[in-house]
């Protein structure tokens, strides 16, 4: 502080800013969650995707707090995304969140390491509170921490919490609004690693602390606060070419200076009862969990589990959806006047919205089990036991969950990925799971399959149809693999990737965390995915209902004839405009223009429309054939297929859908990206366009490529 | 101090066995372990090795990590040899 005193006092103060920060698993989520209640938003860190979660609190009558839970790190060294972040948040005065007081939160029954990061936040010379979490856990050990000595040793306050059961969260409200003790001296003098670069640094530049100038030395590019004062920038760069430090063995020094004062510190006041821990349960389930028969067993039931249930169980919530937004738009139609706003409204923007809503049970339910497994500490195992299968591929122990789940659907599987902590690894996922066979090409499949093996024939335990489901599927998960290791050897890695990882001790899941998750992603889902799902719906209604000049009038006048309304019932009549008139419309236009490019593969412009409308969600390629083809009821899967059976090739006097192109089709709908909700999702993920526009050209050449070789072969 | 030191890797140590982090080979790797609290002179136990070989579970600074066992190969350990 600049008026180096030894008390800050923010009491005056009407709204308080706190930050919380912690090692991953030191149950910082659920001290947030404790203090917070049901005061929380969820967003991102501005221009990354770093999770951001803010909330707040009442401390009494007068003084309100707001929270932000920076990410879970293990230290301020800058080597990943949510590091950088931290360290910006807390050393930038200028930064939007920077706190007025920082919750340091530690696991207890894991001191020694937890102290690494505390040490370094000490170092900052901020005001702070250490939350000693997990005390009943060192209680339970029979162990002893003198929290008293702790806190004259590194100079803040500290208390001891137990998050979980919501023991020592009114003592944190407390203490923040009581004089806190500025970190007055260094844990390790930084000056003996650094010389006087340290001082030359802060010559230049009032920084309140060594460690904020130290940390300059390893990471000047990245310091936001310099962005306005690039001549202070300019002398620091000059500095520290003159130094030229090391700064691999400055921050191995740092390291292991530490540890030493840690070390000390942790031997004066942390009292062990005994050298056995019950901790031989983590050890025992272990011994279960990650076995080379049980354990892989154990995690297919699980993963057999989840996608049953995201599979099947999603099936009746999203049906009640669906039958809410019809009635919905039943009641706009009947009750609002016929018209171009009424017609945009329906079927563009509540169909639209339908789209989106639709993906709410599917997300929730993954997220439930995701945050279930990563709560109780058994995602860590099966990233453990799955890491050198996936490794070759390119691929991370935890893509499986994603991969798996892709074939339910590719949307909350790629929100999944972000536990994946490796951007590269993660990056591959994202890009390959849309490859897995989702529930949306099942439609698809199973009508074009009808036309490929015209009766469901059965001989012996085969099942043709089947058989061809189930080769489709299998192709999926070859391409998603294959396209992996190909992404492993083209992309450049970020960051090293390493597997250093911990293993954290079992514990029972928390139904609020889990509710939490479930709540958190299908708000972000509905709001930052749902805009451009809905946008893009807009978009493709308008292609599909309207065409240049008056074409769909002439189409209308045409059937109003008297001669026509003899020759047809009205059902009929209707039947044929909507098919004329999708054939008139822009959709039909780009249709008819893509032919050229699509002969190759054996499709007509007729397929050429279904492909542009099924853009919007695979499945409309059924409806699209419907309306096309003039069947007279949409639903009706099996009218459709009769249809398109009897559909002669014009020119070849032969049925469209032979053999070549129905299976050309086929394998055109498993690797073709015809999903912008995925693609809204893909952008949310990665923010940026380039990996969905990147997804959409290699999905849809290596489309392209299979459907022609396959096409040429079978013809 | 009769009692004999032998220097291995990490990535060498059997099931239960234990050492004390002697060195690093890899400074690039080393910076991460030390700040995971594999310092020099800490004593760390082999725990468990995945189904497959690879990666290696071991206890350090009282907590289970785990590592592939590449990562396990630059960080030299010495154990002390009682019989």
């Amino acid at each position: 502080m600049e008026e180096n005193q030894a008390f800050v006092n923010f009491s005056e103060k009407s709204s308080l800013k706190i930050a919380l920060v912690g090692n991953p698993n030191s149950g910082k989520s659920t001290l947030f969650n404790a203090l917070t209640g049901l005061h929380q938003k969820t967003g991102n860190f501005p221009g990354v995707t770093v999770d951001k979660k803010t909330g707040f609190a009442k401390l009494n009558a007068t003084v309100t707090a707001d929270f932000v839970d920076l990410p879970g790190t293990y230290s301020l060294y800058p080597k990943s995304l949510d590091e950088s972040v931290t360290f910006e948040v807390l050393c930038n005065p200028a930064n939007k969140d920077h706190p007025d007081i920082t919750i340091i939160v530690a696991d207890a029954s894991n001191l020694k390491r937890n102290l690494f990061l505390v040490s370094q936040i000490i170092d900052l010379k901020i005001p702070v509170i250490l939350a000693l979490n997990m005390i009943d856990l060192v209680e339970k050990e029979g162990d002893t921490i003198d929290t008293a000595r702790l806190s004259e040793r590194l100079g803040v306050r500290v208390i001891a919490v137990s998050a979980r059961k919501k023991e020592g969260i009114e003592e944190i409200k407390q203490a923040l609004l009581q004089p806190l003790p500025v970190p007055q001296y260094d844990f390790i003098d930084l000056r003996k690693i650094a010389g006087d670069t340290i001082d030359k640094i802060r010559a230049v530049i009032h920084l309140n602390s060594d460690f904020a100038a130290f940390h300059s030395i390893h990471n000047l590019p990245e310091i936001h606060y310099l962005d306005d004062k690039p001549e202070k920038k300019a002398k620091m760069e000059a500095i520290l070419k003159a130094a030229a430090h090391d700064t691999n063995k400055l921050q191995s020094l740092e390291s292991v200076e530490r540890y030493k004062v840690i070390n000390r510190i942790v031997a004066e006041c942390v009292f062990e009862k005994t050298e056995v821990k019950s901790e031989t349960f983590t050890h025992k389930l272990d011994g279960i969990l990650t076995h080379r028969i049980y354990g892989y067993a154990i995690f297919l039931i699980i993963l057999f589990f989840i996608f049953q249930t995201i599979f099947f169980l999603a099936k009746f919530p999203m049906e009640w959806i669906e039958g809410l937004f019809v009635i919905i738009s039943q009641w706009a139609t009947n009750s609002l006047p016929a018209g171009e706003f009424t017609n945009l409204l329906v079927n563009g923007i509540i169909a639209g919205l339908s789209g989106v809503v639709v993906f709410v049970p599917q997300i929730a339910l993954l997220f439930a089990f995701i945050a279930i497994l990563e709560d109780t500490g058994y995602m860590a195992r099966v990233s453990f036991i799955m890491d050198k299968m996936m490794r070759r591929f390119g691929l991370n122990g935890r893509s499986v969950i994603p991969l798996v789940s892709g074939v339910a659907c590719a949307v909350p599987a790629i929100m999944s990925t972000r536990t994946i902590s490796s951007w590269k690894e993660r990056i591959i996922t994202i890009m390959v799971t849309p490859l897995m066979s989702c529930s949306a090409r099942l439609p698809v499949y199973t009508l074009l399959i009808s036309l490929v093996v015209p009766q469901s024939k059965a001989e012996g335990f085969f099942n043709y149809q089947g058989l061809i489901l189930m080769c489709l599927y299998l192709i999926g998960f070859i391409a998603a693999i294959s396209a992996a290791f190909v992404f492993k050897i083209i992309l450049k890695a970020k960051e090293k990737s390493y597997f250093i990882m911990e293993l954290p001790v079992y514990r029972s899941p928390q139904w609020k965390t889990v509710t939490r998750v479930m709540f958190d992603k299908v708000k972000v889902f509905l709001f930052d995915a749902g805009k451009i799902i809905v946008a893009i719906s807009v978009i493709l209604w308008f292609l599909s209902s309207h065409a240049p000049g008056n074409r769909m009038e002439t189409i209308e006048k045409k059937y109003t004839s008297t001669e026509m309304t003899l020759k047809y019932s009205d059902a009929e009549r209707n039947v044929k405009i909507s098919s004329e008139k999708l054939e008139a419309s822009y959709a039909g236009i780009l249709g008819k223009s893509l032919e050229p490019a699509i002969a190759p593969l054996g499709f007509d412009w007729k397929i050429g429309i279904a492909l542009v409308t099924s853009f919007a969600a695979r499945e409309v390629f059924v409806g699209t054939m419907a309306t096309i083809y003039s069947a007279d009821n949409k639903d009706n899967s099996q009218t459709v297929r009769d249809k398109m059976q009897n559909e002669i090739n014009t020119k070849t006097n032969l049925p469209t859908f032979t053999m070549a192109v129905s299976v050309s089709l086929l394998i055109f709908y498993a690797f073709a990206m015809q999903c912008m909700s995925t693609l809204a999702v893909v952008y949310r993920e990665t923010k940026s366009w380039k990996w969905p526009a990147l997804q959409f050209l290699f999905m849809g050449t290596l489309a392209y490529f299979s459907s022609f070789i396959v096409y040429h072969i079978l013809k | 101090m009769n009692k004999k030191k032998t220097l291995k890797k990490l990535s060498q140590l059997k099931i239960g066995e234990s050492g004390t982090i002697d060195s690093f080979t890899d400074k690039e790797m080393s910076l991460k372990l030390l700040e995971m609290g594999c310092t020099p002179g800490e004593t760390v136990t082999l725990d468990r090795i995945a189904p497959m070989g690879d990666p290696i579970a071991i206890k350090v600074s009282g907590y289970l990590l785990s590592l592939r066992k590449e990562e396990a190969s630059t960080v030299i350990v010495s154990i002390l040899n009682n019989n």
